[in-house]
């Protein structure tokens, strides 16, 4: 991985997957290792993102690096009209690795090709957020003592979810078992059903939650919003059905987690938030040493 | 007096037949391939009846010969084109249009927040399906199919 940028969940093998939770693992038990001492990281958030943006800038900082950048788009030259091209020609001749959250979809992907150092891409648009992905199966892994054979619930915004359908992809390479509850105008996509089924992985759908959730290992909620339905009639009539509560998680397995990429609006009740399966928070936390490794990784620090 | 199709559009010494073009498409293969700008003579013909089906039009280039890459652009736009290659009046090859694997340019990404949308970007696509077109942007990862198809001005 070393000087290759990460745009995209694809762009990793199953083995690279293993390879940065292991690093991520030896990052956790032992956090500051200034390998990033005399490097500066270039963090260009155009569009604002509060976790994801500190969780990176804590990255970089326990590896001893420095950051410049901005964190919104109304700071930087993109006021002025200066292109995509144009930031990044420039930033990749004063930073050695650039972390990016820009809105359009492909921005990432074609940062890499205009820049002279690595790019990791933090989000563009609907489209990837690989770092992300990485820390829910650090956490998944973590909790769950494996990746391989789980049964993973999907819940809440199955059709614009990007980090639901991201998380998809990498557990394909673990023999997974997918249920999908979701109401019925945010469904998971055809291509990615269809992309279960090209590989041989069993996947249920499900309206609602209830008591099918006593399989799940994991059970990642994601939330449904308003502005995502045709009929805000329809809205109205489901919101109510994927909130997770804590009495629902009564006759839940031992090991079973409740994930969340946040921010959690009210999809899961704050009830829960005090039952030991609540892991969302660790989840956010395992963020900084899984992106520990990848900057590591990327910069060939390990 | 026996009619040659042939005689609707003139023959040509040396140069390039392109035959089976859909007659609606007949301007985009000329804009792709760039043949309103080169100057060597240039015939063709639209609306003309076919055997294969409905209506086609034919171009004649006379002294240009096309690389295989080159001829393939046109094959979002022309699938079933034939190439007869001339020579002294001769045909002496005959190749199929066949679509490439990646799609430099030509297309645009059906994607509005698509950064190829919104920068100076080339688009490029991974060929996908070659039967029912089916395009996956090499940035935004999203699928343009063969309905949503819309082309790049020159």
């Amino acid at each position: 991985m070393k000087n290759r940028s990460l745009v995209s969940i694809n762009d990793f093998s199953r083995d690279e997957i293993l390879q940065v939770l292991d690093l991520a693992e030896e990052f956790e038990s032992n956090p500051n290792q200034k390998l990033l001492e005399g490097k500066v990281v270039g963090s260009l958030f155009f569009e604002p993102s509060t976790r994801t943006r500190l969780s990176f800038e804590t990255a970089i900082n326990r590896l001893g690096g420095r950051v410049v950048g901005f964190s919104d788009s109304a700071s930087s030259s993109a006021t002025k009209g200066e292109s995509l091209k144009d930031t990044i020609q420039m930033v990749s001749r004063y930073a050695d690795l650039i972390v990016m959250r820009h809105p359009l979809e492909g921005s990432a992907r074609y940062a890499s090709e205009q820049s002279l150092v690595p790019i990791i891409n933090a989000g563009d648009g609907a489209n990837q957020h690989p770092t992300q992905t990485m820390l829910d199966m650090y956490s998944i892994r973590k909790t769950q003592g494996t990746l391989d054979d789980l049964n993973i619930f999907l819940v809440g915004d199955l059709k614009y979810g990007r980090t639901v359908h991201s998380l998809l992809m990498a557990l394909t390479n673990f023999n997974p078992t997918f249920h999908f509850v979701s109401p019925e105008e945010l469904r998971m996509p055809r291509e990615y059903k269809l992309f279960l089924e090209e590989h041989g992985i069993p996947y249920y759908e499900h309206g609602e939650l209830s008591e099918i959730i006593d399989d799940a290992d994991i059970i990642y909620m994601t939330r449904v919003q308003k502005e995502r339905f045709s009929d805000p009639m329809e809205y109205e009539r489901v919101k109510n059905a994927y909130v997770l509560k804590r009495s629902m998680l009564e006759d839940s397995k031992e090991n079973m987690r409740v994930l969340h990429p946040l921010p959690r609006v009210n999809e899961i009740h704050t009830d829960v938030d005090a039952s030991p399966k609540a892991y969302y928070f660790d989840q956010a936390r395992n963020g900084v040493f899984t992106r520990m490794a990848l900057i590591s990784l990327v910069m060939g620090l390990k | 007096m026996a009619q040659h199709k042939e005689l609707k559009v003139s023959a040509i010494e040396n140069g390039t037949v392109i035959d089976h073009i859909p007659s609606e498409n007949l301007f985009k293969v000329i804009t792709i391939l760039g043949l309103d700008k080169i100057s060597t003579q240039i015939t063709f013909g639209a609306n003309l009846d076919s055997k294969k089906q409905g209506r086609k039009a034919i171009i004649k280039v006379s002294e240009v010969f096309f690389q295989d890459y080159e001829i393939n652009k046109i094959s979002l736009v022309a699938p079933h084109a034939r190439l007869n290659v001339i020579k002294d009046f001769e045909v002496v090859e005959k190749s199929d249009v066949t679509i490439p694997d990646t799609i430099v340019g030509i297309v645009k990404c059906f994607n509005p927040k698509c950064v190829t949308n919104n920068e100076a970007v080339t688009t490029h696509f991974k060929v996908i399906n070659k039967k029912d077109v089916a395009l996956r942007c090499h940035y935004c990862e999203k699928i343009t199919t063969q309905d949503e198809l819309r082309f790049e001005a020159s």
